[in-house]
Parts: C-alpha cells; sequence; structure tokens
C-alpha cells in the first residue's frame, strides 16, 4: 500500500516570519486512515494542510526544508492543479468557498477546469452529491442551504475531482454539535465506502477518539505525539501542554487513576467509564481492589 | 435557581409572543415569549438557524419585532432608540472586526463612554475598570488589529463593558479560540457574574452551559423548545437531539450513574465527578 503522505525533518518557514510554522516534522500516514492534526492556534495545522496540497509553497511562498512526499510526489515539484486532482481540500468556512449560482455548477467547477469530457462530468457531480447526500439538490441555490448542508457541498465539490486524500481544516467550524456528529459520520462513510484517506485539522478532541485512528499532536509546529487517540489522548498533561482541552471521558479517566491508584483501567467511552465508575463505587470499603 | 427565586426577581428584559419576520418573508421567531431577571445566567442555544442571533438582537433592540412586544428595563424596545437601549444591554459581536476600529486599545474601550456622554472622570475610570478584568491593560497602547483572535474578542468584551450595561449579550464568544483562550474567557464571565452581572451567552459549545451558567433556553426552529435549569435541559438526550444539540460526555455520564443510584448529581467537570466519586467511597467506607 502506498504512503499517502510522508513528511521527514520537514521545516516550513514564512517569510518574515521569526519562527517556523513547522518544525522538523517527520510523520507520515498509510491510505485509507483517517488521521486528526491536534493543536492549537498557531500549533501549525493549517501549515500542515496547506503543505499537503502544494498552497504551500507553491501559491503561498515559504521555504520548505526536508522532505514533504503526497502520494509518492515531492510536493515541491508537483504543480497545484496536479496536486489537487490528488488531494481535495475543505476549508472552515464553507461561505468563503463557494461562489456559483447553483449547486450542480459549484460540484462541476473542478472537473470542468481539467477538460474532463462531458459526460463523465455530468456522471462525477451525480455521484458526488450522491456520497455527501445531496442528490437531488442540483438545481439548489447555495446560498439557500443550511450551514450543514452548505458544508457538505463543499466536500462533494472536493470529491468531484476524485481525489484520493480528503483534508479539511477546521470543518466543524460553523456546524451545530448534531451537523458536526452528521459530518463525521460522513467521513467515516467516505473511508468505508472509497478508501479515502482523511486528515482533519481541529483544537478541540471531544468526539475525536471515536473517528480517528491516528492523532498527531502539534505543539509550536512540532510533533509532539503520534498514535492511536486511545494513546495520545490519554496522555492529559501532553494535550493540555498543547493548549488543546482534553476529551471529557479521556481527562477523567486520567483524574481517577490519579485519585485511585491501580483501581481502574483506563477508558475512552461513556459507557466504559460507566461500568469503571460504577464497579469503583461498589468496591468501596469492601476491601475488593 | 429554583422558578419562585426567579419569579421575585424583576425581568430587566422580557419578550411577550415576539414573531420575526426578515425581508423576504422567512420568519425566523415564530411567537417568543420569555424573561430574564437581574443577575440571571442565560444560555441560548439551538442547531444553525434555530434563531438564536435573531432572537438575541431583539434583546437589545438591535432588530424589533414584527408583532408582539420587548421590553427592556422597563422601555418599549420599538419606541426607544438603540442608544438608548445600549445603556441596559451591551452587546458582543461573534465577530470582534464588526466592532473594533479604533487606533489603539485604550481609545477603543474609551470610546463607548465617550460616546455615551459618561464625564471625563468616569470614562476613565469605566474603561480601566473594564481593561482590568478582561486583563487587557498592558495591550492598551496596540493597535487592535495587529493583535490575535483572542484578544480582540476581549478588547470587544471590555468595549461593552466600559459602557457599563446591566446585561450583557454575547453571540459565540469562544469560537475560533483555542482552549486556553476559551478558559481564560469564561473564567473572565465567571467574575462578571459573581459581581451581578446579568449574562446571555449564545453557544453551540454545550460544556461551557454545563459548566458555567444556570438556565438555559433551547430555541428550534424560531421558536422557544425548552426553557429550563442546566441540568434538567440537558436530561433528555433525544430532545435535544431533535433541536440538533447534544449534551456533555460528563454530562450524560453522570446523569447515567445517577440513574443507576451510584452517584449523586452535580458533575458537570471531570474533576466535580472525581470528588463526587471520592465522597461516595467515603462514605461507604
Amino acid at each position: 500500500m502506498m504512503r499517502a503522505f510522508e513528511l521527514t525533518k520537514t521545516k516550513v518557514r514564512y517569510p518574515g516570519s521569526d519562527f517556523p510554522a513547522l518544525d522538523d516534522v517527520s510523520v507520515g500516514a498509510d491510505e485509507g486512515e483517517i488521521v486528526l492534526l491536534l493543536g492549537s492556534n498557531n500549533a501549525g495545522k493549517s501549515t500542515f494542510c496547506r503543505l499537503l496540497n502544494g498552497l504551500v509553497p507553491n501559491s503561498i511562498p515559504a521555504q520548505v526544508g526536508g522532505k514533504a512526499e503526497v502520494l509518492g510526489r515531492d510536493v515541491r515539484r508537483t504543480s497545484v492543479a496536479r496536486l489537487a486532482t490528488l488531494v481535495g481540500m475543505v476549508f472552515q468556512e464553507p461561505d468563503n468557498q463557494l461562489f456559483c449560482m447553483s449547486v450542480e455548477e459549484e460540484v462541476a467547477f473542478g472537473p470542468e477546469n481539467l477538460a474532463i469530457p462531458r459526460a463523465e462530468i455530468i456522471a462525477r457531480v451525480e455521484w458526488a452529491l450522491e456520497a455527501v447526500g445531496l442528490s437531488g439538490y442540483n438545481a439548489r441555490s447555495p446560498s439557500n442551504l443550511s450551514g450543514g448542508e452548505k458544508q457538505r457541498l463543499v466536500i462533494a465539490a472536493a470529491l468531484s475531482m476524485r481525489p484520493r486524500l480528503l483534508v479539511l481544516d477546521e470543518p466543524a467550524y460553523a456546524l451545530d454539535p448534531a451537523g458536526r456528529l452528521d459530518l463525521y459520520a460522513l467521513l467515516r462513510l467516505l473511508r468505508e465506502r472509497y478508501g479515502m484517506t482523511i486528515i482533519i485539522a481541529e483544537r478541540d478532541a471531544e468526539e475525536m477518539a471515536e473517528l480517528c485512528d491516528r492523532v498527531i499532536l502539534l505543539r509550536n509546529g512540532r510533533v509532539v505525539a503520534d498514535g492511536p487517540p486511545s494513546e495520545v489522548l490519554s496522555d492529559i498533561d501532553e494535550v493540555v501542554a498543547a493548549g488543546v482541552s482534553p476529551p471529557q471521558i479521556a481527562h477523567l479517566s486520567s483524574l481517577l487513576a490519579d485519585r485511585f491508584p491501580g483501581k481502574t483501567r483506563p477508558f475512552l467511552t461513556t459507557d466504559d467509564a460507566e461500568k469503571e465508575i460504577a464497579d469503583l463505587v461498589r468496591t468501596a470499603g469492601s476491601g475488593a481492589p | 435557581m429554583n422558578a419562585s427565586v426567579t419569579a421575585r426577581r424583576l425581568p430587566i428584559i422580557s419578550l411577550q409572543d415576539v414573531r420575526f419576520s426578515y425581508e423576504g418573508g422567512i420568519e425566523a421567531l415564530k411567537g417568543v415569549s420569555l424573561s430574564v431577571a437581574r443577575g440571571e445566567n442565560v444560555a441560548v442555544v439551538g442547531g444553525n438557524g434555530s434563531g438564536k442571533t435573531t432572537l438575541a438582537k431583539h434583546l437589545n433592540g438591535l432588530l424589533k419585532p414584527s408583532s408582539g412586544r420587548v421590553l427592556v428595563g422597563g422601555e418599549d424596545s420599538s419606541k426607544t432608540s438603540v442608544a438608548m437601549l445600549a445603556r441596559t444591554v451591551g452587546y458582543v459581536f461573534q465577530n470582534p472586526d464588526y466592532q473594533l476600529f479604533c487606533t489603539s486599545v485604550e481609545e477603543e474601550v474609551r470610546f463607548g463612554p465617550k460616546n455615551m456622554g459618561f464625564g471625563r472622570d468616569d470614562e476613565s475610570a469605566l474603561a480601566e475598570r473594564a481593561l482590568k478584568l478582561m486583563d487587557i491593560s498592558h495591550l492598551r497602547e496596540q493597535s487592535p488589529v495587529s493583535l490575535s483572535l483572542g484578544d480582540r474578542r476581549k478588547i470587544a468584551i471590555a468595549s461593552v463593558l466600559a459602557t457599563s450595561p446591566i446585561v450583557l449579550i454575547l453571540d459565540e464568544p469562544t469560537t475560533g479560540l483555542d482552549s486556553v483562550e476559551s478558559a481564560q474567557l469564561m473564567a473572565t464571565l465567571d467574575v462578571l457574574r459573581s459581581e451581578g452581572m446579568t449574562v446571555v451567552l449564545i453557544t453551540h459549545d454545550m460544556r461551557l452551559v454545563a459548566q458555567h451558567m444556570d438556565r438555559v433556553v433551547v430555541m428550534s426552529e424560531g421558536s422557544v423548545a425548552l426553557d429550563a435549569g442546566v441540568e434538567e435541559a440537558f436530561s433528555d438526550p433525544d430532545r435535544l437531539r431533535r433541536c440538533k444539540l447534544l449534551a456533555p460526555p460528563i454530562t450524560v455520564l453522570a446523569q447515567r450513574l445517577q440513574a443507576q443510584g451510584v452517584l449523586p448529581k452535580g458533575a458537570a467537570t471531570p474533576l466535580q465527578l472525581v470528588e463526587l466519586v471520592a465522597r461516595v467511597r467515603g462514605e461507604r467506607q
């Protein structure tokens, strides 16, 4: 299986900036993984995302040191147009990314610029709208859609390029809590059905443990932890030091372990928490471990 | 807070069967009635497009009802200028850049009280107090546009606080902030609340609601779907989901443990839940 991306001692510095936005980053992912880039504001998440689709340094000038490969291609030597067919990009605010009169035009815009035959474009539009649950919305005006629908439309527009990687920079920013869960269900579906690699940058780890296979924790442009959510999100001190509030249940697990050493097993889900705490309370004073 | 206590307090804001339609005919509020008492802390929550922000803009007269009545400090908002109502109600926009326009932080914070005709001494005192409360005195000489989003939010709040309002309305003040900035902001709001400020907080973050607010107004499709204390508001997951909301994980867990008779109620944070476990274990031993 091909690596979705591979950064090796990667350093990114913007002109005029005193500090590198990414510093000595060595990290990669396999195709088909769902990876969370977790960090506070200014941790380097957006630079990481923009490097993966070549916006940095090909459109946004920056010095890039070390190696940066996406699907085996050197990002610096690959055109933004070519990368756009491999890496779909979704930003925070759907309103800033929508500009067409109809849903259909919006989704067709990318492939039209690739000079793909008309029949193929129509097929891709239908496929992309179906994938995000917007079939039949073709003639609707994007500006009349709800916040969640707009975000789905932006994702459909990225999907119509048939990318192998989907990179989302804080995609839940403008969504309500239910819209956020719907978005995560959609991302899981895209991975299951199409084997797509999904990279999500977020500053909030709540509800992420169930979505992601891997968490890369960034702090001041450096990778400070990289592993499965059960490992990275349980290290509360590291998460907090990175300026991220830990998921409540993981935080609880860690606080209980500190307060009652050896009496609970670590947990990440509400169900497991319920069992552990019920046992902990019921065994109190009974002499049981 | 129990209902009888609320009832005895004088409402500072009251909405009576308020309906509002935007141009083009979309009815954003479909008969909303509620009142906010002095000193209360109310979260207004709901999905995208539920009418939260439209409701909030009625609380200070930025929008006037198409029908029904809004009373702010006893004045009918339809018959009173926004400038007059601003003496009672301060409004902090979601995007601080809509509010900030001066060249220095200090000027920005002084602008409100100056504009309202407070005397020069009062203006200084109010501005200093607001700068101190928001912990931005050290930024007074700086230009707001050069600062981070977290700092710009604080400046926007300080400039509203400097007008000495009775009610502070904040529209999603933590959006775009990271956890450190967000915790700082909420800690400051806690100080204001402890000093008796009436706070209306519009937010998508249910963890903040559970930890910091007393009362929750749930908006759904332009109506008040629920108006209750925090515990009760988060007690029915299905109802919340229909309103496009989710209770925070700790609240869900605490309620399940309470239903099983494992723990008493009262945990809104992981730390509080651990304290409850320790207390119950202690009692058993």
